[in-house]
């Protein structure tokens, strides 16, 4: 049953797209399209979250593919990513009613947006090789749409080209993938790909093709250079989609096809995801830090996130493969945790970017400063997020990365030698990338909503509507839920780890006062309920007592100048001085970053003038190569469109003779 | 009798190929017609025989098929219109004869290497008429290859599809439907690239295909 309440949802929402197009004369066009969006979402949702009589539901639909069809399903995974994808799909909505009411080109954003979450949720139902990449390609293609949104300028245009390069190199990938899977005889629904035998080099090269499929829509370092450019480019409300749920999108195609459809895992099969995602928690989380425009800062930490989760699912593998049920379940459910906080907090965050971005018309943190004065309410809940994507308790951000810490402890357990190695180096890599994330929320805060107005709209700028500010302050009540009830997202999570690592985390409900332990109680527990109290206390009773004994009225005066007789608010710290520190320890070898300084002789009048290069050592190394390579091969190639006809003939003639030889030899 | 059947369709096939040697030989253009109608009597006396053999009236519709388009009509077409482009005396020059025919038997070689193991289990008759077949179509091929007047070309092209014909009526023939629409469709080829004939000439006074990658600018 809400198999088919999904199906209809997942058809009304393809609807919709058009209804846009049919009412595109309709001033309340946006509006209406939102507000259907929220509904049908919300009704996915139930239908995810809804009690299964039967854990798995199937269908098969008669069209598609001859004698394949579309199969569907939604079992214990696929339900807790719809819940996921449509959770952020309702928020983003809720959120556009007010912020889409400022688009200029609504068109451009109204027909996609239905269609882009569709897509979305046919990925997760998807149960045959088929309709997954079908739906693959249309939330590729949507989702490419909507970065196109603001197409008159020329930076959109290029993201835009990268994304769609990546994203059909990715698709590739998959194609390839499934075709492996999927075997000569073509077997290419789930159950029949499910129990087939597969050879050594089969599961590796699958392994390497799905990290490459997935890992590109997902953002896993190196194959990440699309996710800065694009993310930003589109609307706040479709970024915040992009970011929070599409890249889980990813994360769940990676479990289905690593943790499901390729049986049982060999310890070797965690090596890469762990390497691949420390190398893109470390790479994400140092550009993050240096970035000064607020929203492609937001999309560096998404991938770090996914880093984080994916260093969580290589962990899971490594314990699966080796029989050892509870740490993989705990790291398995500490990935699945993760993906749910990254799609609440980021969507909260890219909210409170369009926020300001709609509010000052200003994406530089370089020019913003001061905004806790104008848009107070937005300000509490943006610091709301970054307290929870910094992983600080009570928030959920600790939690989950809480428990993959957990887990990497319990890696001495682990009998090779290779991943025992491993795991140490990727956890330290974990550790400093958590640190300087909090340190990248610190600084953007700091320098975006604290100290003195830069500009003029900063300044002036004003809170949003109370739809934008309503969605947001949901989704950091939600944070916070998630945050103190630890025990209850684990305890929903736990069935999908039953399945497909074959353990569960201890109930986490039977154990008092909301506390977690995700090993034994005596080895290590967190109740975020305690600490949430005991902040409360302190920060209470510390400003009792500084207004007991201090005086109890707030006053408000000029900063102190040094003496000087007038500050310009340029002289405060910006964004690049916060970074500064980061970028020169770690710029020779991140960054490739360049200083030149240009100081003028004594007596010159010229202002003297430092100027950063920064470079990203993967575009260098990794993709122009690869760019300057394609482009000889087909210069190469361009002798072949001046032949004669002689010469073509000679050509098919020549391949024919060839391959008979083959065949007869 | 049952063997002496099988060596008549032999005989017709390998004459069929040595007909075959002989266009990729001819370098004179009405000798080349000639030739071809040759190629098209041959093919349809073994497609007639086939039809004996297997005892399938429809191929000797096929037959007829290729008795009256391939070795009637368009062999009569294509002197009119060597006549009236006056190149009915022209001599082609093809360099390299020699090579061309060592290549050609290179090719018959092959293509037996290929089709007799690939075969084995078919009918002795059907056997040697693919693997013929198979040599025709090649050497059709390569003389479409070596050739640079267009109807020279046509005629490499034609003897190509005799060759098709020929296995198609060697495995037990193939549906009628199949065999009339090939014969249609290159009647139909035949006359667009008559008319592109003329057209050419009208513009290059020349139906040489050099003339045209010249006028292409592409490299020659």
């Amino acid at each position: 049953m809400p198999l088919y309440f999904a199906l209809t949802s997942v058809s009304a929402l393809l609807a919709v797209g058009v209804y846009a197009i049919v009412d595109r004369r309709n001033p309340d066009v946006s509006r209406n399209v939102y507000r259907i969006c929220i509904a049908l979402c919300g009704i996915l949702f139930v239908a995810a979250v809804m009690p299964r009589g039967a854990s798995v539901l199937s269908a098969t639909l008669p069209f598609g593919l001859p004698w394949i069809g579309v199969h569907l399903r939604i079992d214990v995974l696929s339900a807790f990513f719809l819940a996921v994808v449509n959770l952020g799909g309702a928020a983003a909505s809720a959120y556009a009613i007010g912020y889409g009411a400022h688009e200029k080109e609504p068109m451009r954003v109204l027909p996609f947006y239905p269609a882009f979450l569709a897509g979305m949720n046919m990925v997760v139902l998807a149960d045959d090789a088929f309709s997954f990449l079908v739906a693959w390609e249309f939330m590729s293609l949507t989702s490419w749409a909507l970065v196109l949104t603001h197409h008159h300028d020329a930076e959109n245009r290029r993201a835009g080209f990268v994304y769609l390069l990546m994203a059909s190199f990715g698709g590739f990938a998959l194609l390839m993938a499934f075709g492996v899977l999927g075997g000569a005889g073509g077997a290419y629904d789930f159950a029949s790909i499910r129990e087939s035998t597969k050879e050594g080099w089969k599961t590796g090269l699958v392994l390497a093709l799905a990290l490459v499929g997935m890992g590109s829509k997902a953002g896993l370092a190196p194959l990440h250079i699309w996710l800065p450019l694009a993310h930003p480019a589109a609307p706040s409300h479709v970024s915040a989609l992009m970011s929070g749920v599409m890249t889980k999108v990813a994360v769940y195609g990676f479990i289905r096809v690593v943790f499901d459809l390729l049986g049982p895992p060999a310890f070797w099969w965690s090596i890469e995801p762990m390497s691949f995602g420390a190398a893109s928690a470390l790479i994400g989380v140092l550009f993050a830090t240096i970035q000064s425009d607020l929203k492609k800062l937001l999309a560096y930490s998404t991938i770090e996130n996914i880093g984080v989760i994916f260093i969580a699912l290589g962990l899971a593998l490594a314990f699966k493969a080796n029989g050892l049920a509870l740490p993989a379940a705990l790291a398995f459910t500490a990935a699945l945790f993760h993906v749910f906080n990254h799609s609440l907090f980021k969507s909260l965050l890219f909210f409170g970017a369009g926020a300001v971005l709609n509010g000052c018309g200003e994406r530089s943190i370089e020019r913003l400063g001061g905004l806790i004065h104008s848009m107070p309410k937005t300000a509490f809940l943006f610091l709301g997020g970054c307290v929870a994507i910094s992983a600080l308790p009570p928030l959920n951000g600790f939690v989950s990365e809480w428990l993959v810490f957990q887990a990497i402890l319990l890696s001495p357990s682990l009998p090779q030698w290779t991943v025992k190695l491993l795991v140490p180096a990727v956890g330290v890599a974990l550790a400093l990338s958590a640190t300087l994330g909090a340190g990248c929320y610190i600084r953007a805060y700091g320098v975006a909503f604290l100290g003195r107005p830069r500009s003029e709209a900063a300044r002036t700028a004003k809170d949003p509507d109370r739809w934008s500010l309503g969605t947001m302050a949901a989704l950091l009540t939600l944070c916070l839920l998630a945050g103190l009830l630890p025990s209850l997202v684990i305890d929903t999570i736990s069935p999908a780890a039953r399945d497909f690592v074959g353990g569960r985390m201890p109930t986490q409900a039977e154990l008092s006062w909301l506390s977690i332990a995700p090993v034994a109680e005596s080895r290590s527990s967190y109740n975020g309920l305690l600490i949430f109290v005991f902040i409360l206390f302190s920060a209470y009773s510390a400003r009792w007592v500084i207004h007991k004994f201090g005086s109890s009225r707030s006053r408000r005066a000029p900063a102190w100048d040094c003496g000087y007789i007038e500050t310009s608010p340029a002289t405060q710290y910006t964004g690049s001085s916060f970074a500064q520190p980061i970028r020169r320890t770690l710029g020779i070898i991140a960054f490739s970053v360049k200083e030149r300084l240009d100081m003028p002789a004594p007596g010159d009048m010229r202002p003297a003038r430092l100027s950063i290069d920064i470079k990203d050592r993967i575009f260098d190394y990794l993709y122009a190569p690869l760019t300057r390579a394609v482009e000889t091969c087909a210069s190469g190639l361009n002798i072949l469109s001046l032949l004669t006809i002689q010469e073509y003939l000679a050509l098919v003639f020549g391949a024919l003779v060839f391959l008979l030889i083959l065949v007869a030899i | 009798m049952e063997l002496l059947t099988i060596d008549i369709a032999h005989v017709l096939a390998g004459a069929l190929l040595l007909t075959s040697f002989m266009l990729l030989y001819q370098d004179r253009l009405s000798g080349l017609i000639n030739i071809y109608t040759l190629h098209a009597v041959i093919l349809s006396l073994s497609v007639a025989w086939q039809a004996h053999y297997q005892d399938a009236p429809h191929l000797y519709l096929t037959a007829a098929i290729a008795a009256i388009f391939k070795a009637l009509i368009i062999p009569f077409s294509l002197r009119r219109i060597i006549e009236r482009l006056r190149i009915h005396r022209t001599v082609e020059v093809i360099g390299g004869v020699g090579i061309t025919m060592l290549i050609g038997i290179f090719l018959v070689a092959l293509s037996l290497v290929v089709m007799l193991p690939a075969t084995a289990s078919a009918d002795p008759l059907a056997r040697e008429d693919i693997a013929f077949a198979l040599a025709i179509v090649l050497l059709g091929l390569l003389m479409m290859v070596t050739r640079r007047n267009a109807v020279s070309q046509i005629i490499g092209f034609m003897s190509l599809e005799n060759g098709l014909v020929l296995a198609a009526a060697g495995a037990n023939g193939m549906p009628l439907v199949v065999e009339i629409s090939v014969a249609f469709s290159i009647l139909i080829a035949f006359i667009v690239i008559g008319i592109f004939l003329f057209r050419i000439r009208e513009r290059f006074d020349n139906v040489d295909l050099f003339e045209l990658d010249r006028v292409r600018g592409g490299r020659s």
